[in-house]
């Protein structure tokens, strides 16, 4: 008994490997979790017709966890180290993973999967000789979910690389819903949001592993109060790891890219 | 807004179950739904009338069991009832715990059938 779901890819979101792309693509991804879930499903042969009851701990999965698993599985297996950028519009990602694709890409073999509603602008901004590069335009979904970036990801030759970026579709509400199998799940705040957004949007937040401040160069010249923004992003999200950073400046990057060095010591 | 894909998942499992123990009908199903999976129960039963047509758990009746949450204190070393939202305070130190014990399940518990 393999009770493998039926999973159809997402047809309307297209990929687009602008560098690096893979010699031939193939199905690259390692076991379905659904084994594990007929395994606690022991079976047990019995006549009689009369009512029987059964206590189980059957975990219930969408589609997409199941598929999320499978890339977990695929990644940890590879020994690569995936991170999920999740952010609203405009607060940095891009330009954040630009400037890591040169400062960091070079030592370390990094990739990229991007996703956007429409465009392949972002793809274009973070196309790299050293790095390999796909454009996920999703037709309209507001978020990435695990097929898109699998797909993404088969598009690309993996060869070599550490770690994979993927930056999410700009929203703050839809993309905490959806696992992508990523080991960290990197959410950014810039400081032209205001401070009370992990209040308001505390799903995202409280998924985090790391939550990164954006932008503080511009802090002061609007107002913004770091200290509060800090604060409301420890009520929302104790455990997480927080750096303030800004790509601009420069402040706060070596933080991020020795955060990105821990997470992948066997370079 | 998860509600069917969960049904469909739950109903899917119920059914493999009840072949591999040769039923033909299912009378009951138990869910255990923790109070942060952010899954509504209303929801679950709306999409169970839906999922569940023309199968062998059609008109089976479906019990939803809630999970209420709790969050552990590192530094009290105990568990703490969390009342609901996003933010936990621990109500002996008042500490905020980002370490849920409990609250998250979401799983098919029981089956009757025949
Ligand atoms: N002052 C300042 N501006 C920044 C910084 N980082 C990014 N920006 C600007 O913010 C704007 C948006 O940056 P992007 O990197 O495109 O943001 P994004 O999160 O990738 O946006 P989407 O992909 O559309 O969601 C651009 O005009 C950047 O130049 C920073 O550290 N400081
Ligand atoms: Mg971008
Ligand atoms: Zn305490």
């Amino acid at each position: 008994m393999n009770p493998t779901p039926e999973i159809t890819p997402a047809d309307e979101c297209q990929i687009h490997p602008l560098s690096g792309a893979a010699a031939r693509p193939g199905r690259l991804l390692s076991a379905p979790l659904a084994a594990e879930v007929s395994a606690t499903l022991a079976a047990g042969p019995d006549g009689g017709a009369a009512v029987r009851a059964v206590d189980l701990r059957v975990p219930l999965l969408e589609k997409n966890d199941i598929l999320a698993e499978r890339n977990r599985g695929y990644f940890l297996g590879r020994g690569l180290v995936a991170l999920n950028l999740v952010s609203s519009p405009g607060s940095g990602k891009t330009t954040l993973l630009e400037r890591t694709l040169d400062e960091f890409g070079r030592q370390t073999k990094c990739a990229v999967v991007v996703g956007d509603l429409e465009t392949d602008n972002d793809g274009l901004r973070l196309r790299r000789a050293h790095a390999p590069v796909a454009q996920i335009t999703t037709g309209g979904t507001c978020h990435l979910d695990a097929s898109m970036v699998a797909r993404g990801v088969e598009s690309l030759d993996l060869e070599g690389v550490k770690i994979l970026f993927i930056e999410n579709v700009g929203n703050l509400v839809c993309p905490a819903s959806f696992d992508l199998g990523e080991q960290v799940r990197v959410v950014l705040l810039s400081c032209t949001e205001g401070e009370d957004k992990p209040l308001k949007y505390p799903p995202i937040f409280k998924s985090a592993n790391l939550v990164l401040l954006t932008k503080v160069d511009i802090a002061d010249a609007l107002g913004f109060k770091r200290d509060v923004a800090v604060e409301n992003i420890r009520r929302i999200a104790p455990t997480a790891r927080l750096i303030q950073l800004s790509s601009r400046s420069g402040e706060g990057v070596a933080e991020w890219l020795d955060y990105l060095r821990s997470l992948n010591p066997q370079r | 807004m998860h509600e069917l894909g969960i049904m469909e998942s739950a109903v899917d499992a119920a059914l493999r179950e009840a072949r591999a123990h040769q039923a033909s009908r299912i009378h009951r199903m138990v869910l255990r739904i923790g109070t942060l999976s952010g899954v509504e129960p209303d929801s679950l039963r709306f999409a169970f009338d839906v999922v569940t047509e023309g199968t062998a758990a059609a008109g089976a009746q479906l019990e939803v069991e809630s999970v209420p949450a709790r969050a552990w204190c590192a530094a009290c070393a105990q568990e703490f009832g969390v009342e609901s939202g996003f933010i936990y305070v621990c109500p002996h130190c008042g500490r905020l715990s980002g370490e849920v014990r409990q609250g998250h399940e979401m799983e098919l518990s029981r089956l009757e059938m025949s």
